[in-house]
């Protein structure tokens, strides 16, 4: 043992200059992720003309003109309406049908099974978004183009697939002898779903459900193609994009941030159980 | 009754995947294999034919060559760190997963601030006393800082996402496998190399495909930074269905953007293969 | 009153076979323990008799009712599980209350039913913790009141002590036996320990490969096993076998020595390592391990080729190497059939 130990003084060196390059690296990343973020905030947060104007502060004069040009802009108020109207629906629709199915993987064992587990995850081999193009024309044929159902329709088969698979985790997370418990004590199959597994898959459920917002209040391509009127915040930003002044798009920017950083910090707990079951 | 119950379960869900999943993806082969009702491969020697096609193609191609990988050694990168790491390791954890909840238009109007003429780029090199004058970046005349500005975004936004579901496979293998290796002599990196890494196939798996998925779906981080300066191929599609009004040559794009999509997740799976026998 | 009788249950799995053809009859109050190694089917047998797993074939009577069509909560029963079950969300109180609150039982009786149980498990301290902050040991303790204060004509326990440790299991054994000795209930114990099944059984039934090999009082199934595998599988160490060749009428060949045996075609000879003594006359046996455990001592030695066990006084001085002569006690000698593995009376 004697002979691999370095001496007290070196060996305390190159810790600390290992820990320096460690928190180096740390603070690099950090600022990485963050000082974009910050750069946009500091535009919303001044007046256009700042916004406009060379060289710039690093430093937001909290002028809210830009914001309050934003807010009136034709348009921005129903387009931000109309996204959290599609991320609720979304919300509901693929919980209300991806919980379900996530509960029969996990309780059941049924011939069909693994095939519908599969099906899931094959969906994420296939570029989603373009579902739009041809639901565009199934939707005029019905009624649904431009609709805010309609939109919610296609970003619910967005996050249908993560719902399935995180509520599949969340509930197998659920020891099935709790439920079994339930039963020999007298509960019908719903009345132990209601009285035990629930509660106890509630915050996961709910952060799911928080995902599944996320997913359709950060989607462009199908709403861009899909709506016209009743376009959501980022399909009018989009579709705005060579026409609007500098101030207006990075509000509108902030305004598709501010609720994300909400979002991710609610979820957070969640994130990395829900991702590591992903996976299988 | 209790044999029926996972198929009730099911059911909403099945129901949901065949008409907003199947039929569509159904229709979409056909609209791009007709042209007013009759077979045709037309849509394509159209969609070839277009002097954008190939620049769209190859474009897409090279972003994801060079921000996939890039994306990877970050995401593994920032996952050992987490990993290493004993008090703040939340905190970080959040910060590293911001950008997963900003949509790529937001990431797009985030590095637009940077690297507009008025933007944090120039105001930087200005005070540094680099330049005197704004330039513009984001002109036709300098492609190649378009495609830069690009893969930053990209690098920027989607890194996340792989370091979340890199995070969580790490955390599902034990420990005692590095602590073996480390008795058996196994350095630092040897122990990443020949213990981390083959364990963690399942989650590079996962995180690859949805990746280069996502690559490939590219849009609006380049309608933001660069308009159609710069063509990808969901931005043609888009073009074609919404501005030429050519669902067919769309459809053809369409067929395109998921061809690369299956092959690519195959590859991946083919590659990073794991044995039934060899998984924890 | 909760005769429980299982007629004819088999269980299947796809195509491996849980359970072959099951019948017992378990008398009221009785104590009964399934016991055998893992895979045996013994926990699937209790969980027909729960209602958690449908039977492929047969029919489960409780108390002179049919109930293998009815679902779990019907059937009059209470069930403790390998690992608790403790419901995490719910206080101490609430989870022994559970079963009280889905039965609409008022209040006042819910109390004193909880209060009541909480004491006899020695929890009445607890009885506003969560789960998450009870030991195992706890836990155990609360998932066995949650079941008594139902005050269930049958109480179901699938492995409850295995979790755990050593001490503790020993204390909780004692306790748990004199409990429900108290509770005047039917009781269908499972459990791959078999000194746990002779502690507390008034019947054991030995399961393996899906069948009941033999259910019978513990001394029963100790000292006359009903077959080879019986014997193998209970006592600590198990039987010893032997080869056997038929020596004239009655009497057997028996690596090199001469038995009385049984009127049979043919036979194997048996007989349990305690049941052996030193003596100057008997089968002579080649020592490869001693191993001393206190009160006595376990010899591994050989036997015309076969290894053979031997629990011999401590007292004596033996080493690897030494040739003893074990002499078996006459009436301890056991006879299996070697085709069929059963015993031969």
């Amino acid at each position: 043992m004697s002979d691999v130990t370095i001496p007290g003084p070196r060996r305390e060196e190159v810790n600390r200059a290992g820990r320096f390059l460690f928190g180096a690296g740390i603070a690099l990343l950090v600022l990485w992720v963050l000082v974009p973020i910050w750069f946009l905030f500091v535009n919303a947060l001044s007046a256009p003309s700042e916004v406009t104007g060379f060289p710039k502060r690093f430093w937001p004069s909290f002028d809210l003109a830009s914001v309050r040009f934003f807010w009136n802009f034709q348009g921005v108020t129903n387009a931000l309406w109309n996204s959290i109207k599609v991320a609720v629906l979304t919300m509901i629709l693929s919980i209300g049908m991806g919980a379900p199915a996530g509960y029969a993987l996990s309780r059941f064992d049924f011939p069909g099974k693994e095939f519908f587990r599969v099906l899931v995850i094959m969906t994420r081999a296939f570029p989603l978004p373009l579902l739009a193009l041809p639901l565009a024309v199934m939707f005029i044929r019905t009624g649904l183009d431009d609709t805010v159902l309609g939109l919610a329709l296609v970003h619910a088969m967005l996050a249908l697939p993560f719902a399935v698979l995180i509520t599949f985790s969340l509930f197998s997370g659920i020891p099935v002898e709790l439920e079994e418990a339930a039963w020999t004590l007298g509960c019908t199959r719903l009345q132990a779903f209601v009285k035990v597994v629930l509660p106890l898959a509630l915050p996961g459920i709910a952060a799911s459900a928080v995902f599944a917002f996320v997913i359709s209040w950060n989607e462009v391509f199908a709403a861009a193609v899909l709506t016209i009127e009743n376009r959501t915040l980022t399909a009018f930003l989009l579709q705005s994009l060579n026409v609007s002044p500098l101030p207006l798009k990075f509000a509108g920017g902030a305004a598709l941030v501010l609720p994300a950083l909400i979002f991710i910090f609610a979820v957070r707990k969640y994130l990395f159980a829900m991702w590591g079951i992903a996976n299988r | 009754m209790n044999r029926a119950l996972p198929y009730l379960l099911l059911l909403p869900a099945s129901l949901f995947l065949l008409v907003f999943f199947f039929y569509p993806f159904g229709l979409v082969v056909v609209e791009s294999l007709t042209r007013g009702g009759e077979w045709t491969t037309e849509n394509f020697t159209r969609m070839t034919g277009h002097w954008k096609f190939s620049t769209a193609f190859w474009n897409t191609i090279w972003l994801t060559a060079i921000v996939v990988p890039v994306q990877l050694i970050m995401a593994l990168a920032m996952a050992s760190v987490v990993q290493k790491l004993k008090t703040g390791r939340a905190g970080l954890l959040y910060i590293f997963a911001i950008p997963l909840g900003i949509s790529d238009l937001a990431a797009g109007l985030v590095w637009l601030a940077i690297f507009e003429q008025s933007g944090f780029l120039n105001s930087i090199l200005h005070a540094f006393g680099v330049i005197d004058r704004p330039q513009l970046y984001l002109g036709y005349q300098s492609l190649w800082v378009i495609f830069l500005a690009v893969c930053l975004a990209e690098i920027w936004r989607a890194t996340a996402i792989m370091m979340v579901i890199i995070v969580a496979g790490m955390g599902l293998i034990p420990k005692e496998y590095n602590e073996a290796a480390e008795v058996f002599g196994a350095s630092a990196w040897q122990r990443f190399t020949r213990v981390t890494l083959p364990l963690l196939r399942p989650s590079l798996q996962t995180a690859l495909i949805l990746r280069i998925l996502m690559a490939f779906e590219v849009f609006a981080v380049v309608m933001a930074l660069g308009g159609t300066t710069l063509p990808v191929l969901m931005g043609e599609t888009f073009q074609w269905q919404f501005q030429l009004q050519d669902r067919g040559v769309a459809a053809a794009y369409a067929m395109v953007i998921l061809g690369l999509s299956v092959a690519f997740s195959l590859v991946v799976l083919r590659l990073l293969h794991v044995p039934k026998g060899a998984r924890i | 009153m909760a005769e429980i009788v299982i007629k004819g249950v088999a269980k299947q799995f796809g195509a491996f076979t849980a359970l072959h053809s099951v019948d017992l009859t378990i008398a009221d109050q009785e104590f009964m323990v399934l016991l055998g190694a893992s895979g045996c089917g013994k926990t699937t047998l209790l969980r027909i008799i729960a209602g958690l797993e449908a039977p492929s074939q047969g029919e489960v009577w409780i108390g002179g009712r049919r109930v293998d069509h009815l679902p779990p909560r019907a059937r009059g029963i209470a069930m403790v599980f390998q690992n608790y079950a403790v419901f995490p969300h719910l206080t101490v109180f609430e989870n022994i209350a559970f079963g009280l609150r889905m039965a609409n039982m008022p209040q006042a009786e819910v109390e004193r039913r909880v209060t009541r149980t909480a004491e006899l498990m020695h929890i009445g301290q607890l009885l506003k913790r969560y789960s998450g902050e009870l030991s195992g040991g706890q836990r155990q303790r609360v998932a066995v009141a949650r079941a008594l204060a139902m005050e269930p004509d049958v109480i179901l326990m699938d492995e409850p002590l295995s979790n755990l440790d050593a001490l503790l299991r020993l204390e909780m054994r004692a306790e748990l036996k004199g409990v429900l000795a108290q509770s005047k209930t039917t009781t269908i114990y499972v459990t791959h320990d078999q000194v746990e099944a002779m502690s507390l059984a008034d019947r054991i039934s030995v399961m393996n490969g899906g069948y009941i090999v033999q259910a019978d009082r513990p001394t029963e199934v100790y000292r006359n096993p009903a077959a080879r595998f019986v014997g193998s599988f209970i006592g600590n160490p198990p039987m010893n076998f032997l080869p056997a060749s038929p020596d004239g009428a009655g009497r057997w060949r028996v690596a090199g020595r001469v038995f009385d045996g049984p009127h049979a075609e043919a036979a194997e000879f048996a007989i349990r390592p305690e049941d052996l003594q030193a003596a100057s006359d008997g089968l002579n046996a080649e020592v490869r391990v001693v191993e001393p455990l206190g009160p006595h001592t376990l010899i591994t030695a050989e036997v015309a080729g076969q290894p053979f066990r031997a629990v011999l006084e401590s007292d004596r001085q033996v080493a690897p190497g030494d040739v003893i002569t074990l002499a078996p006690v006459p009436d301890r000698i056991r006879w299996f059939d070697p085709e069929t593995h059963k015993a031969i009376a």
